[in-house]
């Protein structure tokens, strides 16, 4: 059988690539450096980033243009689900085909199963239970680029996640239809996107059968009520809420049944936490190695979105503070905010539930009385127990930071 | 494309053209790491990657291109590559004492 890779190379990737219209209609580019992200992110990162608008987006910080990697800003987090126009992008491969609904097809093999199927989009619609989940889907790097030290890779802000009602068909129904034996270990998800060479390693990624076919784990292509937009999957993925978003393939085409651990360069040493030192529950035991493993679910996490960093505020003025918390699941608990450093904590009110894998808004009003630096700290807790870091757990990837959120207000 | 087509996978293959061009910093090396890096990705990751990587990290950077992922340099490019790198976009060692290691 021949890779994707192969056809590419085969039509000439780079004439089929370079022929192609621009992604990048020309515009004015622009925005203040203090909205390209936290003042924590690189010098460089600051420098080079921009303001700009992908087709069917609106403008977005530009982290890197090739492969496409954009951020979504902080003011898109003031509502509890992200809109599709300003959910970020992130590709680890230069071409993102476009790929018709009406042509796609899924091709499910391995040697995990018992007969092989090649579903359209039609059938799944049709013959599968749909269902819908609202849920977070989060780069398992949003943050590298406050990480101390910084260490390589797209220096993410606070933007890389969004959060998403999810249409579509449960994959455990789908790999029903395909019976999936009892040796079976890892289901291998493949996408349309493909590097400019062959040399690189396609973008594959696998999970363990017992969370493929967990009920909550879909395909889907809808998202927040219409299509996948092309930059976010179209037109089918993935989506396994609680897990980061390096499983929830984009352009799905293939899922593989195996009953050998998957082998490939994005499974490992990509994505990869150090054993042991994060409160992750789910394990992925057949990728896992003596020092380390696959990254899993999220962990318990929260951002203040308002006010914000820096913000001039006068005394005596009572504030509402805000922000949304989220975790790998389970349910947020409780969000606490402290405004004096982290002595005394508040129990914030919560918003709306819209579940489990969803994000939850919380507030809490307070009156800053002194004039001079007001730090206002919060703290998410999840239904087990699961908080938050106070200092930052070093890892070479830069994953996983949940430290405590933290803005500074400028009081008088 | 007959192939594609007939896969019903590539329908209109739009994909990333070329993006604003990013101006690399003067140096010896600059058109050999153009020419290095930017087949694979726009040259904007040097400058979001910096200035943090010491000489032993951008070379760590640069292995891992061509030995993960095959960039097409040759091995005797791969010093000047580093070199340019380290001084246009890197940090300055650690001094010897302080480096514990």
């Amino acid at each position: 059988m021949r890779t994707r890779r192969q056809f590419l190379k085969d039509v000439g990737g780079g004439a089929l690539v370079l022929g192609a219209g621009s992604l990048f209609p020309a515009q004015a580019r622009g925005g203040d450096p203090a909205s390209m992200g936290p003042a924590g992110l690189p010098a460089g990162t600051l420098e080079e980033s921009v303001l700009e608008a992908l087709p069917g987006k609106r403008p977005l910080i530009k982290r890197t243009y090739r492969p496409v990697n954009y951020e979504t800003p902080l003011e898109y987090f003031d509502t509890l689900v992200t809109p599709n126009d300003a959910f970020f992008v992130r590709y680890h491969l230069t071409n993102v085909p476009q790929v018709s609904a009406a042509e796609w097809k899924l091709e499910i093999s391995g040697d995990g199963l018992e007969k092989p199927l090649t579903l359209d989009l039609a059938t799944l619609q049709k013959d599968f239970e749909q269902v819908e989940t609202t849920a977070v889907c989060l780069c398992s790097g949003n943050r590298r680029g406050l990480s101390e030290p910084h260490v390589p890779g797209v220096q993410w802000g606070h933007g890389a996640m969004g959060n998403a009602r999810w249409k579509g068909v449960r994959l455990r129904d789908v790999l029903a239809r395909v019976g999936v034996k009892k040796e079976a270990v890892e289901v291998v998800a493949n996408g349309a996107d493909a590097g400019v060479l062959p040399s690189l390693p396609d973008f594959v990624k696998c999970l363990p059968v017992w969370k493929a076919t967990d009920e909550n784990t879909l395909v889907v292509w809808q998202m927040n009520g219409e299509p996948l937009p092309h930059l976010n999957g179209a037109p089918v993925r993935l989506v396994v809420p609680g897990w980061t978003a390096t499983y929830w393939m984009k352009h799905l085409t293939t899922l593989q049944v195996a009953t050998q651990p998957f082998k490939g360069f994005w499974m490992a040493p990509a994505y990869r936490i150090p054993k042991g030192k994060f409160p992750v529950v789910d394990r992925f035991l057949s990728q896992e190695t003596d020092v380390n493993m696959p990254i899993t679910e999220m962990v318990t996490n929260s951002l203040i979105t308002s006010p914000r960093e820096g913000q001039r505020v006068a005394p005596g003025q009572r504030l509402e503070v805000k922000g949304i918390a989220w975790d790998g699941g389970y349910g947020i608990r409780t969000v606490e905010v402290s405004t004096d450093e982290g002595r005394s904590w508040r129990a914030a009110d919560l918003g709306e539930d819209l579940g489990r894998f969803s994000f939850r808004g919380f507030s809490h009003a307070f009156t800053p009385e002194q004039k001079g630096a007001q730090v206002v700290l919060a703290k998410a807790t999840n239904r087990i127990g699961g908080s938050q870091a106070f200092e930052l757990v070093f890892n070479p990837a830069g994953y996983h930071n949940n430290v405590v959120s933290k803005v500074t207000l400028q009081v008088g | 494309m007959r192939i594609l087509v007939l896969l019903g996978l590539l329908v209109a293959p739009a994909a990333l053209a070329a993006p604003p061009e990013i101006k690399l910093k003067d140096g010896p090396a600059r058109d050999l790491v153009k020419a290095s890096c930017s087949t694979c990705h726009s040259l904007d990751y040097i400058q979001m990657n910096s200035v943090f990587l010491d000489r032993k990290a951008w070379d760590a950077s640069v292995t891992k291109m061509v030995k993960a992922f095959g960039a097409p340099v040759k091995p005797e490019d791969v010093p000047r590559i580093v070199d340019y790198l380290v001084q246009n976009y890197g940090k300055a060692d650690a001094p010897p004492a302080a480096t514990g290691k």
